[in-house]
């Protein structure tokens, strides 16, 4: 099984100490990703999406309590391997992370040119010269002219910004590059236009994505599959076209419901409440008090049911 | 509802906001021309959405609109006076009558202030001493923007509600002192989707009810039509369509219209399997924007000898207002 798929999550969890107690920003996600494909990841703030993304490249922050699981990349479980070993050989090297606002996370003083290549100088050893050959390389496929490598971030744009830091994910060759919100400070044409870049790379790369994101409306640009978080908890993980059309979990049915539409006439309409506090979140299923659809099972955790190749996790689904 | 013979609130016309650009802190260096001749008229209980990307200038016509910029030339009449001519007396009496919902709730709410305290504060600068007639008003207001129960948000402070709350005390701050029209800064892109949905209809809920005129500023298309009933679209510090909002969502005249509709997905899994179409480059600088149409570096269907030299005023077509030589 973890052979066939490029990436394999089981049961990861990520909890954080905090003064009100443990906060449980991911709790049992789990998804499968094929070669040359991209999952989205959707979610609204606070659901732990962000979590997500820091779990899997292992950049933790000081307060864990508890973090666990599996994560098989390439066939490789990487949870187990110590810090140095992920460092040489996972991290920037065979997966990557483009973060969020990564417009402004360039750093002003240094050239771009030299911040995409740097990867390239620590974790594969080469010359800068050699590095900037290969950063120049990459800008080609970002769309982003050669002559910018001696620019500086201010110099550029928020959408060139953004692709520059698009590349320097890429500048290792990864297999893997984790999406943080890459759009969600662009306007709209800037938007599309790193979407046609992505879904270019994902084919002459045969880069995988992962798309961390709550717009589900430009999210459907470059999903192959879908996984919806909430509170959390992966409560569906989904083929796109079968998403788009009919998800099942009542929480991805009434998130579709809120998007607003150009071309269809559809009201849209939202969902009533918040999302649970994740420092206490309910026993149960976390949606049920939102949930129109919910009975008397719910207030006990609902499995993970396979319905031809969809999982979700939801009682509906029993049978 | 376009077609109804309503009165004129709120007009624009020939309006020009530029800002000078000096060099070392004192010679003159040419302008940045934020808003470049815009004309339109606003009426009675109407709401328009302004479309446009960042830098396009709809923030500094809204702006003017609300009398923190000046003028460089042409007017804001609102109610058949002029704005530039007010005093600091009668713009505050202006300014009670417009309300103003800012983009980020969170930075737009101060955060040392109570939710009571905010509220009230309007009231106490336009001069209503009573305090149980302002607490009246205060718990009338949040009932209006569903922050209820109403004591158990009054006495906290902004950073323990969510944005979509927050948001809620910013309308409620906009629509307490009864306002005639009510300026709505891309309200809901901060807030995440399934909110989003819920402060549009709260806001339209509101507008109906009162009778408000609303100008609705976004970049975001797809929502203007559970919105407005006249959309402007605005490129480069100039409107380019101005148009009922049915029309420009079906049949978009000006090719930025067109490419801006082309740029917005639907959720639909075919999305990733095609390429979109959009227009090379980037808007241009405002300090020295193209001569002719403003659009014509960018635009798939320029006239050569016509585009780059002589720009395009309203032309009519159909329903629509086109600042585009194609519809001559």
């Amino acid at each position: 099984m973890p052979t066939e798929n490029l990436l394999s999550i089981q049961d990861l969890v990520l909890h954080f100490n905090t003064q009100k107690g443990p906060v449980q920003a991911v709790d049992g996600v789990f998804f499968d990703l094929g070669y040359k494909e991209a999952v989205v990841v959707l979610g609204e703030s606070g659901c732990g999406k962000s979590s997500l993304a820091k779990a899997m490249l292992r950049l933790l922050p000081r307060n864990v309590s508890k973090y666990g699981g599996k994560v098989f990349l390439e066939g490789n479980e990487i949870m187990g391997m110590d810090e140095e070993q992920f460092r040489q050989n996972i991290r920037w090297v065979r997966m990557s992370l483009v973060p969020q606002a990564a417009m402004n996370s360039l750093n002003p003083v240094l050239k771009v040119g030299d911040q995409v290549a740097e990867p390239m100088i620590v974790h594969h050893g080469v010359k800068k010269e050699e590095a900037l050959v290969q950063a120049a390389k990459m800008f080609q496929h970002v769309g982003v002219p050669v002559d910018f490598l001696d620019r500086y971030a201010f110099e550029l744009s928020g959408g060139m910004r953004q692709r520059v830091a698009i590349a320097m994910a890429l500048v290792t060759a990864p297999a893997l590059v984790i999406l943080d919100e890459p759009t969600s400070a662009l306007d709209v044409l800037t938007q599309a236009n790193i979407f046609n870049v992505l879904k270019r790379l994902k084919k002459e790369l045969e880069v995988s994505f992962v798309l961390i994101t709550h717009d589900i409306a430009t999210s459907s640009e470059l999903a192959d599959r879908v996984a919806v978080m909430y509170a959390g908890q992966i409560v569906e993980v989904s083929d796109a076209h079968r998403f788009f059309n009919e998800p099942l979990h009542p929480y991805s049915r009434m998130l579709m419901a809120s998007v607003p539409r150009l071309r269809a006439n559809q009201e849209p309409e939202f969902i009533t409440g918040q999302p649970p506090s994740l420092l206490n979140p309910p026993t149960g299923c976390r949606f049920a008090a939102r949930c129109p659809k919910r009975f008397a099972k719910c207030t006990e955790e609902p499995p993970v049911y396979n319905v031809s190749d969809i999982q979700v996790k939801c009682w509906l689904y029993a049978s | 509802m376009t077609d109804e013979k309503r009165d004129v609130l709120l007009s624009i016309q020939d309006l020009h906001v530029w800002f000078e650009l000096r060099r070392f802190g004192f010679g003159h260096a040419g302008y940045v021309k934020a808003v470049d001749g815009v004309t339109f008229d606003l009426h009675y209980g109407e709401t328009i959405a302004i479309v446009g990307e960042s830098g396009c200038g709809k923030t500094s016509l809204m702006k003017t609109i609300l009398g923190i910029n000046k003028p460089t030339k042409g007017k804001v009449v609102f109610d058949s006076k002029d704005i530039s001519a007010f005093h600091a007396e009668d713009l505050r009496q202006y300014r009670a009558k417009i309300g103003y919902v800012q983009q980020d709730p969170f930075g737009a709410l101060a955060p040392f202030m109570n939710i009571h305290r905010i509220l009230e504060e309007p009231l106490i600068i336009n001069g209503i001493k009573d305090p149980a007639e302002r607490e009246r008003r205060v718990r009338k207001v949040m009932e209006e923007v569903k922050l209820s129960p109403v004591d158990d948000f009054l006495h906290k402070y902004p950073h323990m509600l969510s944005g979509g709350q927050q948001q809620r005390v910013v309308i409620a701050r906009a629509i307490i002192l009864e306002p005639q029209l009510v300026v709505a800064d891309e309200p809901v892109s901060m807030l995440d989707a399934s909110v989003r949905v819920e402060i549009l209809k709260l806001l339209r809920g509101l507008q109906e009810k009162y009778k408000l005129a609303v100008i609705y500023i976004t970049h975001d298309l797809s929502t203007v039509r559970y919105f407005s009933e006249r959309v402007f679209v605005m490129y480069a510090g100039n409107v380019v369509e101005k148009a009922p909002v049915n029309d420009i969502v079906h049949s978009p005249k000006h090719p930025y219209t067109e490419a801006l509709m082309d740029a917005t997905s639907d959720p639909d899994a075919d999305n990733a399997l095609k390429y979109r179409e959009l227009p090379a480059g980037e808007p241009p600088s405002l300090v020295n924007p193209p001569s002719g149409c403003r659009f014509h570096p960018r635009c798939p269907k320029r006239i050569e000898n016509l585009c780059d030299v002589e720009e395009p005023h309203d032309l009519k077509a159909d329903r629509h207002l086109v600042a585009c030589w194609l519809y001559k």
